[in-house]
């Protein structure tokens, strides 16, 4: 009978092998009362060498075989190795309380590591198991007893342990060690970080493998969804096997794509972005193969404090976005509060109806000394990359050209002073409203660019709030009426000789991919770890042959039968 | 004795790698060396201590250097944080 495991999913792919435990050495700690100090220090000297001596030779093999920014972290350690504040009150107990070595430096190195656990940062608090790494290897030579090394495998293992340290994870052998499952540790713990940076596919947090598996026995690690088998039957070795292969296929051909533009399968190129809070996502966004910023929800800058960003900090975060994209298309959205989103330090006045009241560009209009700071920051880090503003909620062409006569003001005023902006600037609006998109022939002849906010086109055009269950049913992106918008706002925006986006969810689906393609929309930005998918997926649709079927899929009668025509398209 | 202030700009605040290059730089100065962030003060030489003050981004910290060398101790410290590309003074 097959056995079924759960943790946490924490690097992608599936292996099944055999399991081979990886035990800890019982480390066990007595207290003795010591005769000779200076024996004891010295043997306490020469465990710290053997380790120290040990931890070079480590941290060199990961520079050469993972990276020299994983193998920085022995070099942390080896710093621990030979710090004062933990050797200086180890010699100290070994010599004022005449207790052996191996219990001072428990006793001093448990003080750390519960400090480090204390912390309410989960960065921090995985350091702990950093001491804890440094700590074994000492003891384990203070007491003479050898660690079982990860180097050592030469078969084709799944490793199970209790825990993996950094120590263990960069020895694994991705030639033997198939995949590993530990029962404790997160997806930010060490070990996690590296089974995704090695792509050895790896489950942590699983709690009683270590209870549970023997070794020898047959395991399955899906580290796509955290399932561990254990002993499986021939036929799901064999289900697994196929789920194997379709990953590896799809890794395969999404890896070739990650650095291709995208490009239908009749030549007609467009462009995939991806929708970002923080300049912390960029990272995410390359590795998925971004081409874009889409949308940058500025309001996280402004969240989560308790006065409003100084102009300096939002130059440094917008900065920091614009070069981190090297260059590429960065769509950054003007302050989008109010709604849902609120401010601790904003006094609103209660609104019976938040959606449909001041916030958004209302508000920064009606705040403007709040809104030209924003401005100014993101003309001053203009020059640091390809910047383009977009304007959020805009439901008349009077709000767009106030906004942008705002923006005028604050470039002229920075020229003045002698700083530096760019020129190339673009600057459009987020069509979220009816109005403008029944007004975007209008709106095209002064914007540079449109961006589709479906999530709230959706809700304003079917007069239905999101958030409110009893109406969900009328969320429906794939209503003729919102495709009928759509349609109306990319061949406005052709027309003048401008571009059309989506930032809503709707860019990402599957069902409306071919639709938009279909329509002619130029960027569709997304969530980073879409974006390989859906770069897949339209390599394999003709647009010429999608835009045959835009009209008929207008002329439907509701959104089911829009989702009944395109899923038999592709099933086709 | 000479001190000076900083602000940790990287995101992810005083992490692992920039604390190690810190502290590894400022070891080999004879002077006392400390780190201070938030009234709590600690041995710039021990990677545990500066780990241990949790700084993150945005902090403002003191570092301060007492001995024959403590001129040069401050401006290492300060080309550390530079090149680590946590503090931009």
């Amino acid at each position: 009978m097959t056995q079924t495991m759960s943790g946490i999913a924490a690097s992608n792919g599936i292996a099944i092998a055999k399991a081979f435990r990886l035990e800890n050495p019982e480390l066990n700690v007595d207290k003795r009362t010591i005769s000779d100090v200076d024996s004891e220090l010295e043997r306490l000297t020469s465990s710290l060498e053997k380790s120290i001596a040990e931890l070079e030779v480590i941290q060199k093999k990961t520079a050469e075989t993972i990276s020299d920014k994983e193998a920085a972290i022995f070099g942390a350690h080896l710093l621990v190795l030979s710090d004062p504040e933990l050797v200086g009150p180890i010699t100290e107990r070994i010599t004022t309380d005449k207790v052996n070595a191996e219990f001072a430096l428990q006793e001093t190195s448990d003080m750390f590591i519960s400090m480090f656990e204390a912390m309410d940062n989960e960065y921090m608090k995985e350091r702990a198991a950093d001491i804890r790494d440094v700590r074994k290897r000492v003891l384990a030579h203070l007491l003479g007893v050898s660690i079982q090394s990860p180097s050592m495998i030469s078969d084709e293992v799944i490793i199970i342990a209790e825990d993996l340290t950094p120590s263990d994870t960069v020895q694994l052998n991705a030639q033997f060690v198939k995949g590993f499952i530990t029962d404790i540790g997160g997806r930010t713990s060490h070990s996690a970080i590296l089974a995704r940076t090695l792509e050895i596919p790896a489950v942590v947090g699983a709690k009683t493998a270590m209870a549970d598996i023997q070794n020898g026995t047959i395991v399955i690690v899906d580290g796509l969804d955290g399932t561990i088998l254990i002993a499986p039957e021939d036929s799901v070795i064999e289900e697994y096997k196929n789920k194997q292969a379709a990953y590896d296929e799809q890794k395969a051909e999404w890896a070739v794509l990650k650095n291709e533009p995208t490009v239908s399968a009749d030549g007609h190129a467009v462009e995939i972005g991806a929708n970002i809070g923080t300049p912390k996502d960029i990272a995410g966004v390359l590795d998925n193969g971004g081409e874009a910023i889409g949308l940058y929800r500025t309001e996280f800058l402004y969240m989560g404090r308790d006065q409003f960003p100084t102009e300096d900090e939002q130059v440094e975060a917008y900065a920091a976005v614009l070069k981190g994209m090297q260059g590429k298309p960065t769509v950054v959205r003007t302050l989008d509060i109010g709604g849902d989103k609120e401010l601790s330090y904003l006094e609103l006045p209660k609104e019976l109806n938040p959606f449909l009241g001041l916030r958004a560009i209302r508000l920064c209009l009606e705040m403007p000394d709040m809104f030209r700071t924003q401005l100014r920051a993101l003309l001053r880090a203009s020059i640091h990359g390809n910047l383009k503003i977009m304007f959020p909620m805009i439901a008349t062409l009077d709000e767009f050209r106030q906004a942008k006569a705002l923006l005028l003001e604050e470039k002229a005023k920075l020229q003045t002073e002698g700083v530096e902006v760019s020129e190339t600037i673009e600057v459009g609006i987020m069509v979220e409203i009816p109005s403008t998109a029944v007004m975007a022939d209008t709106f095209a002849k002064e914007v540079d660019f449109f961006s589709i906010g479906t999530n709230d086109l959706i809700q304003y055009t079917m007069a239905a709030d999101r958030m409110n269950e009893s109406v969900s049913y009328l969320y429906q992106p794939f209503n003729p009426a919102i495709l009928r918008l759509v349609k109306m706002v990319i061949d406005a925006s052709h027309r003048e000789g401008k571009w059309t986006g989506m930032c809503g969810e709707m860019a990402g689906d599957e069902i409306a991919i071919p639709i938009l393609l279909g329509l002619g929309l130029d960027e569709f930005s997304m969530s980073a770890s879409s974006i390989l998918k859906a770069r897949s997926q339209i390599s394999k649709l003709s647009k010429a042959e999608m835009a045959q079927h835009t009209d008929r899929i207008l002329a439907l009668s509701n959104s089911q039968e829009v989702e009944d025509y395109v899923t038999k398209l592709s099933t086709k | 004795m000479v001190e000076k202030q900083f602000t940790i700009t990287d995101e992810a605040g005083m992490h692992a790698r920039p604390a190690s290059a810190l502290v590894g730089a400022v070891s080999k100065f004879k002077s006392d060396i400390t780190i201070e962030h938030k009234g709590k003060k600690v041995n710039l030489k021990s990677i545990l201590g500066v780990m241990s003050l949790g700084i993150p981004s945005g902090s403002v910290v003191t570092i301060a250097a007492d001995g024959e060398d403590e001129n040069e101790a401050i401006e290492k410290a300060a080309d550390v944080m530079k090149a680590e590309g946590i503090s931009n003074q």
